[in-house]
């Protein structure tokens, strides 16, 4: 349990939190709403430094595709900001609360540290994607600027782009700027009924490769009956031109139902959120990313073992899966590897987080990198220690 | 004598050039290192040609294996490195040293696999980006970054500057496109970053490597994500009598909610030299001229050009001309894409890459013209408005030394006043030799110093592509800042 919590206003008084624990090597545990605080691997610091008080959008400009939040800014207010003016954040961040069975307020700096992305990632590329700058507060107390407020920047090494999915092991986020899109004028989702996940994937693959700009793409197998979507967005003629086109190329597949703005909205958020996976609550439920064409296969190695739920997105690029706690946990992390992809341990007891790493094990040379990398950015090892690996 | 300093060479690596030259022969076939001071004299510069350093040899190794026997040799010895793609370098990226070897990856130029299923490709790291792209195209593929090299250009130059194009609004730059890579570290070490799947596991090695500028070690083989293109594209080309109306246009589209694939700017300057050696019909009498390129079917790109028409009229557009045919289209691309070489037929010219917030366009434009007339030069813009991606054209003579110190010192003041407005020295281009020296008005000590860090971990004797990037006082970090 954490000894002492600390909730700076400002980079600065993160700058000096941070200074001052490096110099009694004192580790932080970095919390914003709290929401993905069950992700990785448990932690035990000496301090918990909240950050939800660095709050609020410090620049929005619409014309531009740009906005900049302080990282403890709720996710839902800037979404909301963006709304308003028709915008959004490109990789459809997802609420992860009905999975996690957290509660908190999901903020724009968790979001980043875990580099989790929603449906259209397949279309517009992950969170790290969208990040253009960043500010943040490395191991050493100095506030570290990188990248900027515009569309394209090499000046200097992206190290503000590699914060993304660090998990607050590199350093302490304090504002993110992000490139914006706007929201599509609509939205068309095209469902497939009864495919098995092959066939599925197969169909998901071929509409992917096609000209007609399917913006996501996901397999939901449970349920009475498998449904298989196809989202399209965009202009009204287009959106109706490319249907007829997927349609027909696709009929081999049967005929799909159509699904308009407000439930594509619905089933898309459901999708996102993994809803159709997270029951019962006790199951252990993994990420696993793999070469879209192979994850059909893995996942039918993996049922000839257990009993598995699954849904997949990204076009099959991204399995959710979920299994009895009591099943055999390395199987799932041996066959992804084995199909060319990599195992995220998501919900799992707390035991079995320190038992067995959350995430992908790393090659040697790699790990030795990482290693370095962590002490480049934090020499004392005080930033969130051992939250995503043992040792950094 | 021109401006930008280079460290002095070596002269305890200088003497031992045989015993390297000897030590590589023994790692490569003698006939892939290249000694002799004539067939040194290619690699001696990149496209920033007023640089030159003719390097102490060239070795073009064959393979990965070969890469990383050479690194261990070299960096054992203490020899610095110039790793080196097609040499199109605008900032000085592949510029040699006289105590350094180049490390050429032309002849790692094969596509090692592409699976149409799951959008990607695999190939060496010295494949131009153009091969990539015509390698996949009869099969309705493409890879997105399109620099203006990229007849030329390969992958692993592309990888080291975070190569961007004009395409970028919408497909992002080569960060954006590339899902793992090979690379050899110093010590010979071959590591993995990424592999084929959307996400990688552990630190994000890709953002990192993507945009070292070649500090990091010598990547060798890439895997792409490819993308189905699009049915059809077709630009228009739109003409205004004022500079503020045409950036107006550019921010008044994007706010409309449309993000065409392309959106470049000419100023009449640019218009002229382009449209006398392209013949491309371009309006001569515009202040400024935009091609705004769409992406989809026919009926869908007939949607979006009578909008983006109509947005134009609203911001003060005279001239629309929307392009009828293949033909056309052609000829509009043809006078753009030929920018760099028709300016290069009327005078010498330093290219500028700064990236500005948009929304400070005119204001931008109206300085560069004040700059540039105060050091009594001309200039021609061309850019990726879109982004906000400027690249002001600055004429001199390079036979007068005069002109190309002011050409030099007015491209200074112009990447200044881009930081001062909120952007950023180089969008596309790289550092590089060209814009080390400013990289302090863009960071503080201890921004540098963390870039620095985590170069250190990679080279920690500043052996790979060194003196550039960073301020030179830099090197090493002052060992009081040290870690």
């Amino acid at each position: 349990m954490s000894a002492s919590s600390l909730a700076p206003q400002n980079s600065l008084e993160v700058a000096s939190i941070v200074r001052d624990a490096a110099a009694r090597r004192q580790s932080i545990e970095i919390i914003g709403g709290g929401s993905k605080r069950a992700l990785g691997r448990p932690l035990d610091a000496a301090i918990t430094v909240d950050v939800s008080g660095l709050s609020g959008v410090t620049l929005y400009e619409p014309a531009e595709l740009v906005v900049s939040a302080r990282s403890g800014t709720p996710l839902q207010h800037v979404t909301d900001l963006l709304a308003q003016k028709g915008q959004m954040l490109p990789f459809e961040p997802a609420d992860y609360r009905p999975l996690l069975a957290s509660t908190g307020e999901p903020t724009i700096g968790g979001m980043v540290a875990t580099n989790l992305s929603g449906p259209r990632r397949l279309h517009v590329g992950a969170c790290r994607d969208a990040i253009i700058g960043c500010k943040f507060v490395n191991g050493r107390g100095e506030e570290i600027v990188s990248g900027g407020r515009v569309m394209k920047n090499v000046t200097g090494y992206d190290i503000g782009r590699a914060m993304a999915g660090a998990y607050g092991t590199l350093g302490v986020l304090t504002e993110i700027t992000f490139k914006v899109l706007p929201r599509s004028h609509a939205t068309l989702t095209l469902v497939y009924e009864g495919l098995s996940c092959d066939r599925a994937v197969a169909l998901m693959s071929a509409a992917v490769a096609s000209p007609f700009e399917v913006t996501a793409a996901a397999h939901i197998a449970e349920g009475n009956r498998a449904r298989t979507c196809l989202r399209l967005e965009g202009f009204d003629a287009s959106i109706t031109y490319r249907a007829g086109r997927l349609i027909e190329d696709l009929a081999e597949y049967g005929q799909p139902q159509r699904l308009d703005a407000a439930p594509s909205k619905g089933l898309w958020r459901e999708i996102g959120e993994a809803r159709s996976i997270i029951e019962p609550a006790d199951h252990v439920v993994w990420r696993l990313q793999m070469p879209p064409s192979r994850s059909a296969a893995l996942v039918n190695s993996l049922r000839a073992m257990m009993d598995v739920s699954v849904l997949y997105d990204w076009a099959g690029g991204l399995v959710w899966l979920s299994h009895a706690p009591g099943d055999d946990v390395t199987a799932v992390r041996t066959a992804a590897k084995a199909g060319g992809g990599h195992a995220t341990l998501i919900r799992a007891g707390e035991a079995l987080r320190r038992r067995l790493s959350p995430f992908e094990p790393q090659a040697p040379a790699v790990e030795k990198l990482a290693r370095g990398l962590k002490h480049a950015f934090d020499p004392a090892g005080i930033l969130n220690p051992g939250r995503m690996y043992a040792g950094i | 004598m021109t401006q930008i300093a280079m460290p002095q060479p070596d002269p305890l690596i200088l003497a031992k050039r045989e015993r390297i030259i000897a030590g590589l022969k023994e790692r490569v076939p003698a006939q892939w290192v290249i000694t002799e001071e004539d067939e040194r004299r290619p690699y001696e510069t990149d496209a920033l040609t007023a640089y030159r350093r003719l390097p102490l040899a060239v070795v073009l190794p064959g393979s990965t294996e070969e890469v990383a026997a050479i690194l261990s040799f070299l960096s054992r010895e203490g020899v610095k490195i110039i790793p080196r793609g097609a040499g199109t370098s605008l900032s000085g990226g592949a510029l040699p040293q006289e105590d350094a070897v180049v490390v050429g990856v032309g002849r790692l130029n094969k596509v090692l696999d592409v699976d149409f299923t799951n959008r990607t490709a695999r190939v060496q790291s010295g494949i131009t980006n153009l091969a990539v792209t015509t390698h996949i195209s009869p099969d309705g593929f493409f890879y997105a970054p399109d620099p203006s090299s990229q007849l030329a250009c390969t992958i692993a130059g592309n990888i080291a500057m975070n190569s961007g194009g004009a395409h970028c609004l919408k497909y992002g730059v080569t960060t954006n496109n590339i899902l793992g890579v090979r690379m050899v570290l110093l010590d010979g070490t071959i590591v993995d970053f990424g592999g084929e799947t959307f996400d990688q596991p552990g630190y994000d090695w890709l953002s990192l490597v993507i945009g070292s500028e070649g500090q990091f070690g010598i990547v060798t083989e890439a895997t792409l994500r490819i993308l189905r293109a699009c049915e059809g594209a077709r630009p228009c080309l739109l003409g205004f009598d004022k500079v503020e109306d045409a950036g107006a246009c550019v921010a008044a589209i994007i706010a409309s909610g449309i993000i065409p694939v392309a959106i470049e700017y000419m100023d009449q300057t640019a218009i002229r030299i382009c449209e006398d050696f392209a013949h491309a019909g371009y309006p001569l009498d515009v202040a400024a001229m935009l091609i705004v390129e769409v992406e989809g079917a026919d009926a869908e790109i007939d949607v979006l050009l009578t909008h983006i028409e109509k947005v134009a009229r609203e911001n003060g557009a005279r001239i629309v001309k929307v392009s009828k045919s293949e033909a056309e289209s052609a000829a509009i691309w043809k006078g753009r894409k030929s920018a760099f070489g028709a300016t290069g037929r009327i005078a010498d010219y330093l290219c500028m890459d700064g990236t500005i917030p948009t929304g400070q366009l005119p204001y931008v434009l109206t300085r560069i013209g004040e700059i540039v007339a105060h050091h009594r030069l001309r200039v021609a813009n061309v850019f990726h408005a879109g982004d906000g991606n400027l690249h002001p054209l600055i004429l001199f003579n390079a036979n007068d030394v005069d002109e190309l110190e002011r050409a030099e010192q007015a491209g200074n003041e112009i990447l200044e006043l881009c930081v001062e407005v909120g952007g950023c020295l180089t969008g596309e281009h790289g550092v590089g030799i060209e814009k080390r020296d400013l990289m302090e008005k863009q960071f503080t000590p201890v921004d540098l110093d963390q870039q620095i860090r985590v170069k250190l971990l990679f080279d920690p004797d500043w052996l790979l592509n060194p003196a550039k990037v960073f301020p030179l006082n830099l090197h090493p970090l002052p060992l009081g800042r040290a870690a």
